[in-house]
Parts: structure tokens; sequence; C-alpha cells
């Protein structure tokens, strides 16, 4: 493989993986958040020990969040520097703002909340919740606008060959990233439901502690939540696909591996057959008629473009070869390939679609089966929940591997609204190093991540088995509820 | 004051907090099998910066997001040309990061003797890569006209960036020795001051050799002035550990520090990455910065950002300003 490859290998597992743990830590932060203020407001003891449980996951969790983002911020720069040299002046400025806005917050006033339950008052230690919770939050969308930039760039003028910012607003309230925001932050909170639903599910049907009434209350905050999650995912996701058809339509295209141009163009539910193949005729699917018009327009009839179509208009404009540069390597004069993978990318839109909603019923047959008192016998309920929990993780990666490979052969793709020459093939992008290099921390940055991974699962499953007594200190006499009071104890209530 | 050079001052500032910090973070790490004698001594270490590390570290972060915003191209090359040794930062930092959050996560001396390795072995990895990339950015990589590396992924490594390595590993120590002899009361405490007495005349030899390096080959006046008083903030560190001084002596660290990244990122300017291949080819302030709209937009972003962070990391410090002791470590509990 040469060093395009690599890279864009390197860069996906990087972020996919990176992308497990984000997810969580947004949902569950603010979840927590929630919980710790339901304590203090009411002084309910259930609503510590669920703060206590569901907090000390997401300490687990945040650790390999963090980890893995430190590479992200570097690696633009590391395997992508003429994509950073290109693009520094707008797409740097979110990223400065996420760190200086959004990751010192959440670093600063995590390490309060870890460490401040008997330093703090409740108050202030409750406010260090929120701001961890909301800065997470705001780090989302301050990334969410970048990465929406390279899908549609705005806000931009033409400087000696290089896009150069004209107004930050316009980069911040992009169209794409206003869409693309409550996506991902909804997506986030089904992860976190998820995860709600699964373990509090579990744990209440195993019937084992005195504690029954963390688990209902963990299980039907969770179920609520992936309800609401999902019809904002609905929603968003709606508004998304209209601002695809306008804005990309070469992934509108793909997402439904749409060979010609339809009017009205039909919605095609499943596919027989390898949908990347050449011929068009090759491939079975069920379709509903009209509703991909809809999906594009609101209307039954609009016409939507195929990609045999869109190839030819990208031919027109933006060439049929690669430039003759020897830097592109082994693409250096050839075809540009204007069609993403499609495989990739109508599977991936479905996986999404599919697991998203499957996600939800089971959220819902969950409320449904602890509605009033009941508890589940059936040993198939926990198998459901736990097997539920894998599901937005995955709708979240299918959803983003959609999202990013449909942009290809781009890296910032062109705005057919936008100024003239704000483009960037991905082939451009890449540093001039050696594919040793790559090589090497592909290779290095997989295993390392493998490992961790296999260390988390570990260290979660033993904590969620470990229940609520594993979270409490047993041996302290004001284990229910710390009199956040100054304490002059010797022993500090939290050490590593 | 253009704002080219503003935000020139404004990465040199970032990195001064982030040796600042983390050169503690990194020393007590360093340190943890010197220092710390059994588990308990180990972790009192460990939580001296419990707190804080993470927030410490955003520091680097912000640098690089900084650079990346007001000069790409400074960015995009030096990330690029020292590809090697910011890798195994990073797998150095990741390692770090995730062994404070999991040691103490499961109750057993093996598990904790891995972690307490990660955190040893992370945090003189780390240091020495910090040190490299810092000192490769002062000293310069074989760049061509575009600012891309040329010669082998090994370009960093020569004897004069590794002078870095050393130079920060060595404050680390002496920095890390001292911190803990601010926050760590007993026992603990007068082994960390007098290991910060004892280590301190070798350690600090190779940032002043380094310094020296620098001014020899890029210095002015000016930065003549700072290496003097760099000098004698370390003399004067020195002489407050002796005198039973914690807080003078660490204060005196920081303006080390402070003197340390003005002598380097001061000897630098004009230009942010230098070529050693042809001056024609070394990145300059002016020749790789954003648009002035942009820095315009960054340095209102800076101005309200940078300090709030201040007075929020203060509060934190304040927060937990207590010296902790073996007897302040409450038991191991896991589930």
């Amino acid at each position: 493989m040469d060093v395009l490859q690599l890279a864009r290998w390197q860069f996906g597992i990087t972020t996919v993986y990176h992308f497990l743990m984000v997810p969580l830590t947004i949902g569950l932060s603010v979840l927590v958040a929630g919980m710790q203020t339901a304590w203090v407001r009411t002084g309910n003891d259930r609503y510590y020990k669920m703060t206590k449980f569901w907090g000390k996951l997401l300490l687990v969790n945040f650790a390999m969040g963090v980890v893995t983002g430190i590479v992200q911020e570097f690696q633009f720069g590391m395997n992508w520097n003429s994509y950073s040299r290109f693009v520094g002046d707008v797409f740097g400025a979110p990223l400065a703002m996420e760190g200086l806005v959004a990751f010192f917050v959440e670093s600063t006033f995590l390490g309060l909340w870890i460490f401040g339950w008997d330093r703090l008052s409740k108050k202030a230690h409750l406010a260090c919740a929120w701001a961890f919770s909301l800065a997470t939050m705001a780090s989302a969308y301050f990334i969410l606008a970048a990465n929406s930039w390279m899908q549609h760039p705005v806000g931009v003028e033409l400087v000696d060959g290089r896009p150069t910012m004209k107004s930050i607003w316009a980069v911040l309230t992009n169209s794409t990233a206003l869409a693309a925001i409550p996506h991902t932050i909804a997506g986030a909170f089904s992860v976190a439901a998820a995860f709600l639903v699964g373990i509090g599910g579990w744990h209440l049907w195993r019937r084992r502690d005195e504690h029954r009434g963390v688990w209902r209350a963990s299980l039907r905050l969770g179920g609520w939540t992936g309800v609401v999650a999902f019809v904002v995912l609905l929603v968003t996701g709606d508004m998304q696909g209209k601002l695809m058809f306008e804005q990309q339509p070469m992934k509108m295209a793909a997402a439904e591996a749409l060979c010609h141009t339809e009017q009205p163009a039909s919605f095609s539910i499943i596919a027989i057959g390898d949908v990347g193949s050449q011929n068009c005729e090759d491939v079975k699917t069920f379709n509903v008629p009209a509703l991909l018009s809809f999906l594009a327009h609101n209307d039954f009839s609009t016409q939507v473009q195929g990609v045999e179509d869109l190839i030819t208009q990208y031919q027109e404009k933006y060439g049929t070869n690669y430039p003759d540069d020897p830097a592109l390597g082994e693409l250096a004069g050839k075809p540009i390939d204007y069609t993403p993978s499609l495989p990739v990318t109508y599977w991936g839109f479905r996986l999404m679609i599919g697991l998203g909603a499957i996600s939800a019923g089971i959220g819902v047959l969950a409320l449904w089966l602890t509605r009033r008192d009941r508890i589940p016998d059936s040993k198939w309920f926990p198998r459901m929940v736990l097997l539920g929990m894998a599901t937005p993780f995955l709708a979240n990666s299918a959803g983003w591997i959609f999202t990013e490979m449909g942009r290809q052969p781009f890296v910032v793709v062109p705005n057919p609204t936008g100024v003239d020459g704000v483009w960037m093939f991905t082939a451009e992008a890449v540093s001039r190093i050696s594919a040793g290099e790559v090589w090497v921390s592909l290779i290095t940055l997989t295993t390392v991540y493998a490992a961790l991974a296999i260390v988390e699962v570990f260290l979660m499953n033993k904590y969620v088995r470990g229940g609520i007594a594993g979270v409490l200190p047993p041996e302290k006499p004001k284990q229910d509820a710390e009199s956040g009071e100054t304490s002059d104890d010797d022993a500090l209530t939290f050490a590593y | 004051m253009s704002l080219e050079i503003l935000w020139f001052c404004i990465v040199a500032l970032f990195f001064t907090g982030y040796l600042f910090l983390e050169g503690f973070d990194f020393g007590v790490g360093m340190l943890l099998p010197v220092l710390g004698r059994n588990d308990t001594e180990r972790r009192v270490l460990i939580n001296t910066i419990g707190p804080v590390w993470d927030g410490n570290e955003v520091w680097l972060i912000v640098g690089g997001g900084a650079m990346f915003a007001a000069f790409p191209g400074w960015y995009a090359s030096l990330f690029s040309g020292a590809y090697v040794p910011l890798l195994v930062l990073l797998v150095a930092l990741i390692g770090r990061g995730v062994a404070f959050e999991y040691r103490g996560k499961v109750d057993s001396p093996r598990w904790r003797r891995t972690w307490d390795r990660v955190i040893i072995i992370g945090s003189w990895v780390a240091t020495l890569g910090v040190g490299m990339v810092i000192a490769t950015t002062v000293l310069g990589l074989p760049l061509d006209a575009h600012g891309n590396r040329v010669g082998s992924p090994f370009e960093a490594f020569r004897w004069d960036t590794m002078l870095g390595s050393l130079g920060v590993a060595g404050f680390a120590l002496v920095h890390g020795a001292a911190f803990l002899s601010l926050k760590t009361a007993g026992e603990l405490r007068e082994r960390a001051r007098l290991l910060a007495i004892r280590i301190m005349p070798v350690a600090m030899l190779p940032i002043v050799a380094l310094l020296l390096l620098v001014q020899l080959r890029e210095g002015s006046l000016w930065t003549l002035v700072m290496l003097a008083v760099t000098a004698v903030a370390a003399v004067v560190a020195w002489l407050k550990l002796l005198a039973n001084r914690d807080g003078q002596a660490f204060a005196a660290l920081a303006l080390v520090v402070v003197g340390a990244v003005v002598v380097l990122f001061g000897s630098l300017y004009p230009n942010v990455l230098p070529s050693t291949l042809d001056a024609a080819n070394s990145l300059t302030v002016e020749g790789v910065s954003s648009s002035p709209y942009t820095l315009k937009v960054m340095t209102w972003v800076a101005a309200f950002g940078a300090p709030a962070v201040l007075v929020y990391q203060s509060w934190t410090y304040w927060v937990f300003r207590k010296r902790i002791s073996v007897r302040n470590i409450p038991p191991v509990h896991t589930p």
C-alpha cells in the first residue's frame, strides 16, 4: 500500500476507535450530572448511588477517550500535511477554540469532580459535573463545525490558491454543522441510553441485591432517553438528507447506489447482489416508490441524480485525470474515480438506520416489560438488553463511515454554491513522507488501541458485575451521602 | 506589535505553560520508583498530581491547536517532519494517561506493578520526546522549498536535538522532586527535597548546554540576558531548596522555564522552523501565518479564553493545596 492508502486506513481506524468512547462520554456525562442534580435536590440516596455507579463507568471510559483524542489532534499535521497547509486558515480555528473553550474545562472540572467529593460544597461539586458535561458537548460542536466545513466549505474566499477565512460566523453556523451537531449528540445519548437499559436491566433481572430501585430507575431513564434521542435522530437525519441532496449529490446517490437519474426516485430498502458492480442490472433491490424523492426534497416527484450522470458532471467540472504531479505517487496522471465505495456507503447507510431503530425498539420493549413494578423473568430479557448495548455503537460507527467515505475522492468537498477552487482531492492532501513511517504508526497505534480495548472491556465488566457495593467506600460511616462539609479527616475520599 | 508576532508569543506561552505544568507531572512519574518505596508511597506521589495532570496535558493539545490555527505551515512541517519522535511521544502519553486512571482499579500487586511501569516508562519517554520536538523546531530540519522534510525518517535524531531531550528530562526530574517537596509531608517530603538538591547540579547541565548552544548559534543580546536570568533562577532554586523554602524554590523553577522558553523562541524568531538545507527554505513567522482575519478572530478567543483557564486552573490548585502523606491514602477498594 502507498502512503495515501495507509494514511486513510490509519485515520479511519483511529477515528472509529475514538468515536467508540466519545458518544458514551457525552451522553453519560450529562445523564450522570442529571442524577447528581436529582440527589442534591431531593436528598434521595438512590440518586447518590446512581451517580456513583454510572460515574465510575464514565471515568473508566473517559480515560480512553482522552488519550485516543490526543492522537487525532496531531494526526492532521503528521499524515495530512498538505491538507493542513491548504485549509489551516479555516480548519485550525475551530480546533484551537475546541481546545481553549472545551478541553480545558472538561479536563480541569473532571479532576475537581473526581477528587472533590469532600473538598467542595455539594453545589460547587455539582457545578463541576455540569461544567464537565456541557464542555463535552461544546467540544463536539467545535469539532463537528470543523468536519462540516470539509463536507460543505463556507465562509471563505480564495487567496493565492488557498481558502482564507472571511467569516467565522459562517463557519460556525454552517447549515451542515447545524444539522450534524444535534444528530451526533442524539446519537451519543442513544449510546448512553442503551448502556443504562442494558446494565440496569441485567441487574434488575438478576434480583441480586437490595438496590433494585437503583437499577429500575436507571433502566427507565435509559429507555426514555433512548426514545427521545431516536425522535431527534429521525428529524435531524431527515434534515441532513435534504442538505446532502443539495450539497453532496454524489453522496446521496451513493447512499442509494442509484445508478441512473430517476424522477421520481424510489428508496431502496435492501439489495441483493453486489451494489458496487459496474453493471447496474446485476443488482436487485426492493424499493419504496418515490420515497427517496420525498426524503431529498419533501415532494414525491423530485428528480434525484444517479451516480453515472454525476460522474459526467464532475469530470466536466474537476477534470478526468489527476494532475501529472510526481507528488501524487501512483495516482499521478491517472483517471479520477468520482464514485465513493458503493458497498460501504449503501450498507453503511442501512446499518445506521436499522441498528438505530433496533436500539430504540429495545428501549421501548424494556420500558414495557418493566411497567409499574414488574421485573421480567424471561432469560431472553437480559440477552436482549445486553446485546442491545452494542447497537447504537455500531449505528454511530456506520453513520460516520458512511459520512466520511461518501465524500471520497474529496477531502474538502466542492460546495455547489460556494467559491470556485475551494476543494481538495484526498490524494493531494496526504503528507510527503515515506510509507514506512505510516506503516509503523498504523501498526503501533492499532496494536496499542486493541490492547487497551481489552483492558477497558475487562474493567467495565468488573465494575458492572461489582454493582453498587463496588463503587461505595464501605468502611466510611458517612457512606450514604457525604456531608459536603470541609473534611478534616485524614483519609482522602478518593485517591488513585 | 503585529498579530503574527503576538501569536508567536501566544504559542510560546502555551509551551511555557506546558513545560511548567507537565514538567513536574513527568518528573513525578519518572521518580516513582526512586521515591516511592512501597505501594502507599507510590500512591502519595501519584495523587499529588491526581486531580490536575489531565488539565496540565491539555496545554500541549491547545499549543498544537494554536500552532495549527495561527501558523498552519509550521504545524504541518514540524509534525510531519518530526514524525517518529511525535509518534513515540503519543504512544507514551496514551499509556501514561490510561495508567493513572486504571492503576487503582484492580486490587492486585501484579496489576499495579504493570501500570507503575507504564507510568515510569511513559513519563521518561514522553519527556525525552517533548524535549526532542522542541529542540527540533529551534534547531531545524532539512526542509525543501515546500516545507517537506527530505532525507530519512530519523532526521530529527541528532546530537543537538538529543541535548534537548536530556535538557527537558533533567529539568523535569528536578522540577518533579521540588514539586513533591512542596506537596507531600513527612519523610517522603524530606526525601524528595534531598533528592532535588543532590541531582540538581548535574540534571540541569543539559538544559544549560542546550541554551548555550542555541545562544551561540542564533542568539542576540537580549536572549543572553534571559539566559543569565535563567541560570541565576536555577541557582536560587537550589539555594531555596537547601534553605527548606519549597514554595520559593518552586517559584524560581517557574522562572527557569520562562527564561528557557524565551531564550529558545527568542533565538528562533523570525523563523518558526529553520531549514538545515537552505536558509531560503526556512519557515518564518510572516511566511506561514494565517490570514489577518483568522488571527484577529483567534486573538479575541484567546483574550477571553486564556485568562479564564488561568483562573479556574489556579482555583483547582487552591482546592487541592493541602500536602498529602501516607496517612491520607485510603485503603484500596475495588469490586
